[in-house]
């Protein structure tokens, strides 16, 4: 199941890309495709669960370092201020809430990991409830992030030790660009497409945790790169198209990963990690 | 690998690699030791070494060698579990030439006295690879249904194995095979795209030549 983009494309043809992964898992696991879809399913429900824990303002992680931070945004979003409006405002606060309800050991769904696992359910979720669609949308939804998040995971890599963030948070992106492309009926090329667009908006973003936890500045990019995510998508639904090869973008992000120093991989040697006030307070 | 190792695993926070993953590599080897684990000896290398106690990398491999699942909330207090369990669990840093970043070497024993060394690595996502067993280089995932025979290297055990699938009609979808030196131990790993009866492991299990034969079930690490 080690498809490129370009070939996912080819395998869906008319049909949108989540359809081509539904049948292509179905295939490979040799189960019967109603209950890959249940499968699925599931982790939306996990999803929302998630999403929900995190959203309670007295959760805090072991070290202190985050937590209940993702309520604030969410009072944000229902007082209607958010700058971002209601759709990718309440976004953020669920990418929020499902990020920091993993830093204090709560149960998620990796999407495609735990450090990133805010950015598409963040997105997904709240698209479902701001524009009343159904369920079935957002599993179909979820098909087009994983076909996506694979590309990514066997052309370059999913883990901020080999290729830093962008690996992380920079995959979640580009695999929540494609989900918000097809749940807005775009085609397989566009949903590419614009997770290209998001990889190279986060190209080189390096992975700098805090005291070497997921937390700092962890849980605040999964905001970030829900945002890119949505601009991402924004760009090819209006008819921009992305100039690089999709599947190139992913080697440049491989290339990109393989260059960053070792500081910059997971390590908690460099970046934010670096900053005095964090060496001192958070020694790693 | 195949879309659910994108989406999912559903697991304890807070890292893919980190928490699911090493809990992973502690049931992978904890199946193929085959019993309970008392004694655990745990090294981290690269950037396990340098983050396992902020990641709680230490609970997620105490608590698959304890045979939790990677969603098991019981992972929090995984160290707690091991030691009401008896379980005599050390950890400490090691450095491993060309090893991936995040790479375990496991030592470990269980209640009969059986014995496993086992290098693996978190590849992201909660995935793993296992790249060694009592010291023979090997290369598998767990992500198919996975036989690991340990054996001796002499005429006719492989025949035996095969011939003994072929009758049960499951096919062989990888096969490798590793020894330490001509008539010595060796090691054989076969993915199946089926999952074999007791008496299929049974029959295998009979043959001289075979010391030992575990068997991962898809999905179940």
């Amino acid at each position: 199941m080690d498809f490129t983009l370009k070939e996912w494309v080819q395998l869906a043809g008319q049909k949108p890309l989540s359809e081509a992964a539904w049948m292509a898992q179905a295939e490979e696991s040799g189960s019967h495709r109603d209950e890959v879809w249940k499968r699925m399913l599931s982790m939306l429900r996990h999803m929302q669960e998630a999403v929900k824990d995190g959203l309670r303002a007295e959760l805090h992680s072991v070290s202190g370092l985050a937590g209940g931070q993702a309520d604030k945004l969410y009072m944000r979003y229902t007082a209607g201020k958010a700058l971002c409006g209601n759709l990718v405002g309440k976004a953020i606060a669920y990418a929020l809430a499902t990020a920091e309800s993993n830093a204090c050991m709560g149960k998620i769904v990796a999407a495609p990991t735990a450090g990133a696992c805010g950015i598409l359910p963040g997105a997904v979720l709240a698209y479902m409830e701001e524009r009343n669609v159904s369920e079935e949308v957002a599993v179909n939804a979820l098909f087009t992030a994983a076909a996506v998040g694979i590309s990514i995971a066997t052309q370059a890599s999913i883990a901020g030790a080999e290729g830093g963030c962008q690996a992380e948070c920079g995959a979640a992106a580009a695999m929540t660009a494609a989900a918000l492309v097809e749940m807005e009926g775009g085609s397989a090329q566009m949903c590419v497409e614009a997770a290209a667009f998001a990889i190279m908006n986060l190209l080189g973003l390096v992975c700098d945790p805090v005291a070497g936890l997921v937390e700092v500045p962890c849980v605040y990019r999964n905001v970030g790169a829900s945002g890119i995510a949505f601009t991402a998508a924004d760009m090819v639904l209006s008819g921009i198209r992305c100039p690089i090869d999709p599947d190139e973008v992913i080697q440049a992000m491989k290339e990109v990963g393989d260059a960053l120093p070792g500081a910059l991989r997971e390590t908690g040697e460099g970046g934010c990690a670096a900053c005095p006030c964090m060496v001192m307070a958070y020694k790693a | 690998m195949d879309l659910f190792d994108i989406i999912g695993p559903v697991m304890i926070g807070p890292s893919s690699s980190h928490t699911a993953g090493a809990a992973r590599i502690g049931l992978t080897a904890r199946m193929i030791l085959g019993e309970d684990v008392i004694k655990a000896d745990v090294g981290f290398h690269g950037s396990f070494a340098k983050t396992w106690k902020g990641h709680g990398t230490d609970r997620a491999i105490a608590s698959g060698l304890l045979g939790f699942g990677v969603d098991d909330p019981r992972m929090r207090e995984a160290l707690v579990y091991a030691q009401r369990a008896s379980m005599d669990i050390s950890f400490h840093t090691v450095s491993i030439r060309g090893a991936h970043p995040n790479t375990v070497l496991l030592n470990i024993s269980g209640t009969t006295g059986r014995t496993l060394n086992m290098q693996a690595a978190s590849i992201g996502g909660g995935n793993i690879h296992v790249t060694s067993l009592d010291g023979l280089p090997v290369d598998f995932t767990g992500t198919e249904n996975t036989m690991i025979i340990q054996h001796h290297d002499e005429p006719g055990v492989i025949a035996v194995v095969t011939s003994c699938l072929a009758g049960a009609r499951i096919n062989i979808a990888t096969m490798q095979v590793y020894r330490h030196k001509q008539g010595g131990t060796a090691v054989m790993i076969l993915e199946l795209d089926a999952v074999p009866g007791p008496d299929t492991l049974h029959i295998i299990r009979q043959e001289p030549g075979v010391k030992s034969v575990h068997f991962l079930h898809r999905r179940l690490v």
